[in-house]
């Protein structure tokens, strides 16, 4: 008899680790295409950009410095290394000071009614909203299911498979406060860059 | 039932899934019943009869048991096409003007905070404002509002209603409530089809049986069996209502929990779901059977002014207040939290 109620528990064992092996590489896939869609709205942006730019350059010959801001921390944004140990890291930095400078060149539109009353603007505008919120939102997402990942890593059961599933804590996106607050650097020695 | 919510998204769309597949075997057994129901009092009732007049053969039953699987598969495959038919919603491939640009940007965002696949967009011709979502999986899903949801919010409105959608989708509630919708479609015009027949069958068949028979010979189980068949010919619709009702009152909360989630932004769906409130007129585009779809009443019942035990039974949604009130308990929540980290 006892022979039977062993063999139950090492079949029971046995499920329960295929479970939560199969759960974690489940959460862990996910995670990497969360990450991948923040990527795809990354290059979005990047492309959206110059548009942006062109468009109001000439109505905006006053406000060369955030113009330029933006071009600048755009093609830092873009040149980026994705690959390596902290690239979640460098490529939240550089894509934060993009957010911050276009966020301050919206304001600046937003001073200027005869800009947007040229209707080529508010197309920009509304684009350009969209695409921060898509980055804003891929990003969101992105940590939710990391933070769901490394929750379930290092909690108790889960965590004696985690090393079985090769499951290591997943970076989040940070969002740095002080970098969004900081006024980004000019820099009217740079080359532009088409 | 109570802790529906506190289940997670694998689960709410197991839970959908089986309430689906549960709702069509409970569909096809009923017209088993109606079906077999019929050809067992036949046959009680032509017991006595000499054996060539006796009822041997259950044809009736195995017909209608064929039509109930026919019609369950055929709902479920084409559910999302009636629904959007029968509201007369227009696709939008090609976005005409700046409103309709908005509207799809704001889908897409949406999608990817939810993580599914961008659904297809409808507009409904209807100046009240509503929305709903269709679809059987996240893959296949189509996400509609009408002109007037369109004219009325703003941006950040129309991305939480647009959120609340995408939940319903996220977690399959879209495909139960489409399928229901598609069954209760079904069953209506079963009705209305059956109800002739037995008009012109009925007076048929009381001409030739006094003749054969006298009417004692009908035993009492026979006699509450028919009534019982009737009544289920007759309730069936009626039925088929409630549990929409039931099914999506209790979604509706969690649909706005998600909503919330994916924008971050709950005060956005209560300022969304208040203007919606207040319009009040009645979306005469879109009628009874796809009420429950709705992200509010579409015929301006006022049952969801309050709730009670008449709402309880026949509003197809929570009432707005209270939906309202959670959802400003989670934005000042959130205010709250986010004045502590700043300060």
């Amino acid at each position: 008899m006892p022979s039977w109620i062993l063999l139950i528990l090492i079949v029971a064992v046995a499920l329960w680790v295929v479970a939560a092996y199969n759960g974690l590489v489940s959460l862990k896939n996910q995670t990497a295409n969360a990450f991948k869609q923040i990527d795809v709205q990354l290059k979005r942006r990047h492309d959206l950009v110059p548009n942006l730019v062109n468009a109001v350059r000439g109505a905006m010959e006053f406000e060369k410095g955030t113009l330029e801001a933006v071009i600048q921390a755009r093609n830092q944004a873009v040149k980026v290394n994705t690959g390596g140990p902290d690239a979640v890291k460098q490529i939240s930095q550089a894509e934060n000071a993009l957010s911050a400078a276009l966020s301050r060149l919206m304001v600046v539109v937003e001073q200027y009614p005869q800009l947007k009353a040229t209707g080529n603007i508010g197309q920009l505008q509304e684009e350009l909203t969209s695409t921060e919120n898509k980055v804003a939102f891929a990003r969101q997402l992105y940590n939710d299911t990391a933070t769901l990942y490394n929750t379930k890593q290092q909690q108790f059961p889960t965590s004696l498979v985690a090393g079985l599933a090769h499951a290591e804590p997943a970076t989040l996106w940070e969002i740095v406060d002080s970098a969004e607050r900081a006024v980004p650097q000019v820099d009217l020695s740079m080359k532009p860059k088409s | 039932m109570t802790d529906e919510s506190s289940l997670n998204l694998f689960q709410q769309q197991d839970l959908n899934r089986r309430r689906t597949f549960g709702l069509l075997c409970g569909f096809v057994l009923f017209l088993g019943w109606l079906g077999f129901g019929g050809d067992y009092i036949y046959a009680l009732s032509t017991a006595h009869a000499p054996p060539a007049e006796q009822h041997h053969v259950w044809w009736f039953g195995m017909v209608m048991l064929a039509v109930g699987v026919v019609l369950a598969g055929y709902a479920y495959r084409t559910g999302p096409d009636k629904v959007l038919w029968a509201t007369g919603a227009v696709e939008v491939l090609d976005p005409v003007d700046e409103q309709q640009k908005q509207l799809v940007n704001v889908v897409e965002e949406m999608a990817i905070a939810a993580g599914v696949p961008r659904p297809r967009i409808w507009i409904v011709p209807d100046s009240d404002p509503n929305a709903f979502a269709t679809g059987t999986d996240p893959t296949r899903a189509h996400v509609a509002v009408t002109q007037g949801l369109l004219d009325m919010c703003n941006r950040d409105e129309l991305q939480a209603v647009i959120g609340h959608e995408l939940g319903h989708v996220k977690n399959l509630d879209v495909r139960l409530m489409t399928t229901l919708a598609a069954l209760v479609g079904a069953v209506v015009l079963m009705r209305d089809g059956t109800s002739r027949l037995f008009l012109s069958g009925g007076s048929g068949s009381s001409g030739s049986g006094g003749g054969s028979r006298k009417k004692g010979d009908l035993g009492p189980l026979v006699v509450v069996l028919l009534v019982l068949w009737m009544l289920s010919w007759i309730l069936a619709p009626i039925i088929t209502q409630v549990l929409a009702l039931a099914v999506s009152r209790k979604r509706e909360y969690l649909a706005d929990a998600m909503s919330a989630q994916f924008t971050r932004n709950p005060l956005a769906l209560a300022s969304a779901l208040q203007k919606i409130e207040a319009a009040g007129m009645p979306t005469s585009r879109i009628k009874g059977g796809t009420a429950h779809m709705c992200i509010a009443d579409p015929l301006g019942r006022r049952l969801t002014t309050h709730e009670g035990f008449v709402a309880d039974i026949l509003a197809t949604h929570p009432p707005m207040a209270k939906r309202v009130a959670i959802l400003r308990g989670m934005g000042y929540a959130q205010l709250k939290k986010a004045g502590g980290a700043a300060s």
